[in-house]
């Protein structure tokens, strides 16, 4: 499904932030990424994703074949992926309803299936809203704005839910949740979980691992891989931190 | 002034000579006009009031006298929206075209010249223009206690197969006590013209009018309105203006609050692309206790469009507790284009809450690429970002026809400009 090789990223003014990240994550599976805050989690999501600003300067990201670093952000969201923000972004004077149904029509589009009307739309997103948990207002007001942390999170994973994607990166979705919270996100991830769906979850937290369980962990630090494994590895990160590894690969 | 503003007075003036036996009404108010148009002359931007908006490319046409009639000529379509017309072809009414309410009571101005008490020719040379030139216009009045519901005036600027018109359309629009009334202005034309309308408005107590303007004239086209409103006790005046049209622009207001408790309105967005020049221009007069105002202006410009805020409040000693506020937002879209804005408060008041500020800036980059990382294309996800930037402003327009409208006018604007970008 994704395939990173060697993949290298600077910003503008050439600072290095990723140094040959290799991974891959097969179709069906579940990856977590772990490493020291500054070690490249979130450049890594945004350049997969085609944010501006980020200049790559060697490798390759594939994403069922396609080379991904080709494309617009909106073509790589309608091939299917998609980035929940560790920072989503307010909209103000966009109304949520309008948004997604904006996002779901533009996807359907450019993959030439059927849109969605506004009544067949608002059905969907409530149901989904329920399952997560969130206020029906929700969808009426604008974009994040004025919404708490971890209501920001949620309408992440609720776009997530009505977007359907094949791969979503999730970067620190759990920060800010409360245990119920985490659970019902959680929840909303194993609901997509199945052989048409990928997912490479950032946390600093083992607790979310334990309801998202993954096949592999891997620690990236100085914008590198340093080691990889199964779920285990994230049980032995959280006795013995990041140090010992981080020293082991230097 | 410059030889050509000088020329483009002298031949303005030469009309009205040509003209003069054949005008409706006052000819002592209009030669009074003349005369002070004769000394002032078309502003030029030596004049404080005109310092960011040159009239040197209106000057610079050979302008005629719209014809009597247009035969076969080719109309613009009248944007759609449902409900009672007046509609003005050239700046006369064209009966044919219009259908009146019976909730009020219509006139036109040819059948009825009077210039009111409230408009200063003496001050402001494109009213003295207008004065002396003034054929027709719509004359407006609802009864007390009259809900008059909507009327939709209408302004077309005929196709002119190489004639460069003008036009000096006088309105009066008067509301008697508690009664009401919704406005709806429509300008749009074709070919090169100047559409120079003045209104003289009066909101009794208790009344409301609201005046929502679309400005889509010709993109060659000019555009000069001035309107004056005095409003009583309670009364509300509520105006939005959507500028889209016209290569020079100009919608001026004078509003006085003159009873206690009074309300005014004035909000205004353009979006101007190529070389357009768009002005609001508002002087807000508190002259009396507990008055609001609320201005609330969006510039979005592209290409080298320029555009033009000049906003003053005016609090006279008696206007105790004025609420006034005034806010100048611009969305930038390119590096050519420029926003002028200037607040003046004037305060005579001790106890008053007067606030104003300006915001400049561009399209924010994160909510872009948050956006597009949904899979909304760029091009789709500036306009949400246009429309949002607009929104607070297009919330204050109630009136859902008008509303309906105003949406439809900018999206349009929005697909032209994204067409000539491509
Ligand atoms: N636009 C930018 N300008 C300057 N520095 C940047 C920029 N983007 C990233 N960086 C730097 O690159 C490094 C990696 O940042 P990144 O956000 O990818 O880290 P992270 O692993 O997601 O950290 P965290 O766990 O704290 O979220 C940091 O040192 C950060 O300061
Ligand atoms: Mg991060």
């Amino acid at each position: 499904m994704l395939e990173i090789k060697q993949l290298s990223a600077s910003l503008e003014d050439g600072k290095v932030i990723l140094n040959g990240v290799d991974l891959t994550v097969p179709s069906g599976e579940i990856h977590a990424i772990m490493g020291p805050n500054g070690s490249g989690k979130s450049t890594l999501s945004y350049v997969l994703s085609g944010r501006d600003g980020y200049e790559v300067t060697g490798g390759s990201a594939t994403f069922e074949g396609k080379d991904l670093l080709d494309m617009e952000p909106e073509e790589r969201a309608a091939a299917g992926l998609f980035l929940a923000f560790q920072y989503p972004v307010e909209l103000p004077g966009v109304g949520n309803a309008n948004f997604l149904r904006t996002a779901f029509n533009a996807q359907a589009r450019a993959r030439g299936e059927p849109e969605l009307d506004a009544v067949k739309f608002l059905r969907a997103a409530r149901e989904a809203m329920k399952r997560l948990a969130m206020p029906d207002d929700m969808l009426k007001r604008n974009v994040n704005v004025g919404f708490s942390g971890g209501e920001k999170k949620r309408n992440e994973v609720l776009q997530m839910a009505m977007l359907k994607p094949k791969l979503a990166i999730l970067d620190e979705t759990d920060s800010g949740l409360d245990i119920d919270a985490l659970k019902i996100v959680a929840d909303g991830v194993n609901a997509l979980r199945g052989p048409g769906f990928s997912a490479l979850v950032i946390t600093h937290y083992q607790r979310l691992l334990d309801y998202i369980v993954p096949d592999r962990v891997h620690v990236l630090s100085a914008g590198r891989i340093i080691r990889s494994g199964g779920p285990e590895l994230a049980k032995e990160l959280e006795a013995t931190g990041y140090a010992p590894m981080v020293a082991d690969a230097a | 002034m410059s030889a050509a503003l000088r020329t483009g007075t002298e031949s303005f003036l030469a009309r009205f000579e040509g003209l003069r036996a054949r005008l409706p009404g006052d000819l002592v108010a209009r030669q009074a006009a003349a005369e002070a148009f004769r000394s002032a002359g078309l502003p030029t931007v030596r004049d404080e009031a005109w310092k960011y908006t040159s009239l040197r490319p209106l000057a610079d046409n050979d302008f005629r006298e719209a014809l009597t009639s247009v035969e076969g000529g080719s109309l613009p379509k009248i944007p759609a929206i449902e409900g009672p017309r007046a509609v003005f072809v050239d700046g006369r009414l064209r009966e044919d075209l219009s259908s009146l309410p019976d909730t009020l009571h219509f006139t036109r101005f040819a059948n009825d010249p009077s210039f009111g008490t409230l408009s200063r020719p003496d001050q402001q040379p494109v009213v003295a223009l207008n004065t002396m030139l003034a054929e027709d216009g719509a004359v407006i009045s609802v009864a007390e206690g009259v809900d008059a519901g909507t009327l939709v005036l209408v302004s077309l600027a005929a196709e002119t197969e190489g004639r460069s018109v003008t036009f000096h359309p006088r309105h009066t629009i008067r509301l008697a006590e508690g009664a009401k009334l919704t406005v709806v202005e429509l300008s749009v034309g074709r070919g090169r013209y100047l559409h120079n309308p003045v209104f003289s408005i009066e909101v009794a107590s208790d009344a409301t009018l609201t005046h929502i303007r679309l400005q889509n004239e010709a993109m060659e086209a000019f555009h000069l309105a001035t309107i004056y409103a005095t409003v009583q006790s309670r009364g509300f005046y509520d105006a939005f203006t959507l500028t889209l049209g016209g290569q020079v622009s100009r919608a001026e207001f004078h509003a006085r609050l003159v009873g206690p408790n009074a309300t005014v309105h004035l909000n205004a967005a353009q979006l101007l692309g190529g070389k357009q020049v768009g002005d609001v221009t508002t002087v807000v007069v508190h002259d009396a206790p507990n008055c609001a105002s609320r201005q609330t202006v969006k510039n979005v410009l592209t290409d080298k469009a320029r555009g033009v805020f000049q906003g003053r409040i005016e609090v006279e000693r008696i206007a105790q507790k004025t609420d006034g506020y005034q806010m100048s937002q611009a969305l930038l879209l390119s590096p050519d284009a420029e926003i002028d804005c200037k607040p003046e408060l004037q305060i005579y008041a001790d106890d008053v809450k007067c606030s104003h500020g300006a915001t400049i800036g561009e399209l924010d980059d994160d909510q872009l690429f948050y956006l597009r990382a949904r899979g909304i294309p760029e091009q789709e996800a500036r306009s949400i970002l246009i429309r949002a930037f607009l929104d607070d402003a297009l919330q204050s327009v109630s009136h859902e026809g008008a509303h309906a409208l105003l949406e439809q006018a900018i999206d349009g604007w929005w697909q032209r400009q994204s067409a000539s970008a491509a």
